[in-house]
């Protein structure tokens, strides 16, 4: 990846990002030897936008994620969060980067803890970092932030525990508390793949309310391109293969004119909530099923051994770099590079 | 309880389930489960069900509507406070009936597995980890039937090849060894060994990745295609249910309140509950159409509101509807069809999917 791939979207829009990472890599010592589980990514965040970050278990995603709240520390790269590095900030900027940036898990039934009510839970991080003064006027911003996240009336849940509620609204617990220090970033972590498919979309409405609202710039990680579809619209999309991004653009051209096979066979492996539509779908068109071990890569495009477009010779030999193939659409493979993406709307068929 | 009918000596495969007759037949299916101090909850209520050889039945619904109770219950699988009642007949390819109800002791065990098996949610757990996969193949193959070690080894080879695995990788693993996908197949495969005329899944593909979740998906449909057997998949992915589906159920607070065939379910849907669930699917191709979620969460099974169980999140509610619960009844105005809902304002519910025009399109 070269510098020209920088925060991409960034350029377009013309400001500067709230958080970019910047060919961030983090490697992990294992016994079976150094795994790269993130590998050169290069991302940005604008405010009140939301960056889709997709891809299967084990692509990094979560790790990207982990460097981008600083949870963990980059082996390589820098994480910026209004252009300073976070990890050469002085206290105050990181304070303010860590009130500014807030993680929404994704198991609501394991990130609440189970002794705490839901108002001492809310009124911590407001307490600790002296946005409120007194534990009056820190419940009276907790049943705010609980009318916020659609849980009225805030009374009746203030005292409950986290066991006295279902998933749903413990999820919403969980975006209420990351809204306590008005953070300028959610990161959203698979926050709603353990809800049912109603109370998902009731969620997901509810942040996209609060991104509207608030400007709230998001950082969305989910393994399901019908949510980012649904979530990311009008953002930008990553998706990830084994610690690195392949394709890269706004989200309405990944979904509806992707360009590296591996978008494509997530697009396509998606089934329809449509009888007839879905038996069209190509089924079984990857070369195989598993997916590599991160400790063993294959050589060249990682992508390659379940690639249904493989070329022998070209895609096993180098890393494909991530390029410009459409305005604002950039895509690692060899093969697109060689014979061009096509035209945008060629598969697009809106269905009524 | 095994009564022989008169007309059966018709052996093998080759008759399934008799000759027009349903393969299993539920009637008035109850489940209860104790809670303590006397209390019981009524998991699953008067459930009318037949399923016909080499059909392909879903059932969906949210969590916590009884659908995997309604599965376990089939199979006599429910934990001792569960106690299901009513009739379920099995109705063997020899013409034999059995009452699964009443079955006990060897009869119960021939009729599980043989009959019909059941492939679990959370394949890990499905799985005893200190033993290879070799050794769960041999277990249940010596529990059912007096098969050789060879015949055990070339049949569970057979069955792994048939949902693409290597069985010589396969068989010497622990089940820790495996992906999630690789496990769910392992376990599809092992539920085939007995040749079940049934096959109960519980949401077979939760928790896999996308990728995974179509090759799981393509086996089931290859599998099928191959040995014929009938299936009940549980789950609350209606997309799922689009795709593997020949007719479609939907439970709600223990009831089915809707059945049809995939296209009249999925098309025209008449109950406000499935109209919901299939709002609350975004479709990957094409714009985004307006999305809809259901108001509320499940009703407690312990405290049920009154009249139709659906009716304090339901955007169609009447007075009415608070009277009584409505019946299962056939939709009027399509003639023939098995399409039946439990809605009094059944005619008022149209799907009508409309894309939002305030946002841009592609590029």
């Amino acid at each position: 990846m070269t510098a020209t791939d920088t925060a991409p979207a960034a350029k377009a829009e013309g400001r500067t990002p709230l958080m970019t990472l910047n060919g961030v890599s983090q490697v992990f010592d294992t016994k079976a030897g150094p795994i790269r589980a993130c590998d050169q990514v290069n991302l940005s965040i604008n405010p009140g936008e939301v960056l889709c970050l997709v891809g299967e278990s084990g692509s990094g995603k979560t790790t990207a994620a982990r460097m981008a709240a600083g949870l963990a520390k980059p082996s390589d790269g820098t994480v910026a969060y209004n252009g300073i590095d976070i990890w050469s900030m002085n206290r105050r900027d990181f304070s303010t980067f860590r009130r500014g940036v807030q993680y929404v898990h994704q198991d609501p039934y394991a990130s609440l803890n189970p002794t705490r009510t839901i108002l001492q839970t809310i009124t911590a991080p407001l307490l600790k970092h002296g946005v409120v003064k007194g534990s009056k006027a820190a419940a009276q911003r907790a049943a705010e932030l609980l009318a916020k996240v659609d849980m009225t009336p805030p009374e009746s849940f203030l005292s409950k525990y986290p066991h006295q509620l279902s998933g749903g609204q413990r999820q919403r617990i969980s975006v209420a508390r990351a809204l306590t220090l008005d953070p300028k970033i959610i990161i959203a972590d698979e926050s709603t793949s353990m809800l049912d498919v109603s109370i998902r979309i009731s969620v997901l409405a509810m942040l996209g309310r609060l991104r509207d609202e608030l400007g709230v710039g998001f950082l969305f990680i989910t393994h399901d391109l019908a949510i980012a579809k649904y979530f990311g619209w009008n953002g930008n999309t990553a998706v990830m293969y084994l610690g690195r991004i392949v394709e890269f653009g706004p989200t309405q051209q990944i979904i509806n004119a992707p360009t590296h096979p591996y978008t494509r066979a997530l697009i396509d492996a998606i089934p329809e909530p449509d009888p007839d539509l879905t038996k069209t779908k190509g089924a079984g068109s990857l070369r195989s099923l598993e997916i590599p071990s991160l400790a063993h890569l294959p050589v060249g495009c990682s992508f390659h051994p379940r690639c249904p477009r493989f070329e022998g010779g070209l895609c096993d030999g180098a890393v494909p770099e991530l390029i410009t193939v459409r305005p604002g659409q950039s895509t690692a493979c060899h093969v697109v590079a060689r014979d061009g993406a096509g035209d945008a709307e060629v598969r697009d068929e809106p269905v009524a | 309880m095994v009564t022989s009918m008169p007309q059966g000596t018709t052996s093998g495969r080759a008759v399934r389930g008799g000759q027009g007759k349903p393969l299993l037949s539920v009637r008035d299916f109850n489940v209860e489960y104790r809670t303590g101090s006397g209390a019981t909850v009524h998991a699953v209520r008067g459930i009318d069900l037949d399923l016909y050889p080499g059909e392909s039945l879903a059932l969906v619904g949210e969590s916590g509507c009884g659908k995997t109770t309604f599965g376990l219950g089939l199979l006599r699988l429910l934990p001792r406070l569960g106690h299901a009642s009513g009739k379920v007949t099995f109705n063997r390819g020899d013409g034999t009936e059995i009452d699964i109800l009443g079955l006990d002791g060897r009869d119960l065990r021939q009729f599980r597995w043989r009959d019909a098996a059941m492939v679990f949610q959370g394949a890990m757990n499905a799985f005893n980890p200190v033993l290879k996969i070799r050794g769960h193949m041999h277990d249940t193959m010596r529990a059912h039937t007096k098969a050789t070690k060879q015949e055990i080894e070339e049949r569970s080879a057979e069955l792994l090849r048939l949902v693409r695995l290597e069985p010589e990788r396969v068989m010497d693993c622990y089940p820790h060894e495996l992906s999630g996908g690789m496990r769910q197949r392992v376990l599809i495969a092992m539920s085939l060994l007995l040749e079940p005329e049934v096959l109960i899944l519980d949401e077979p593909t939760t928790a896999l990745d996308i990728l995974t979740q179509r090759s799981i998906v393509d086996v089931l449909h290859e599998v099928r295609e191959r040995l014929g057997f009938s299936m009940i998949f549980i789950s609350h992915d209606l997309a799922l249910a689009a795709e593997l589906a020949d007719r479609v159920a939907t439970m709600y607070a223990g009831r089915i309140v809707e059945t049809g065939g995939v296209r009249d379910m999925f098309y025209q849907p008449r109950h406000p509950y499935t109209l919901g669930l299939i709002k609350a699917v975004p479709p990957i191709v094409g714009d985004l159409p307006d999305m809809e979620s259901i108001p509320g969460g499940p009703p407690s099974l312990a405290a049920l509101p009154p009249g139709c169980k659906f009716n304090p999140r339901c955007g169609f509610a009447t007075a009415e509807c608070q009277e009584a619960d409505p019946p299962l009844i056939p939709v009027t105005d399509q003639q023939g069809s098995a399409h039946e809902v439990a809605c009094i304002h059944s005619k008022d519910v149209h799907l009508d999917r409309r894309v939002q025009d305030d946002l841009g399109t592609a590029s």
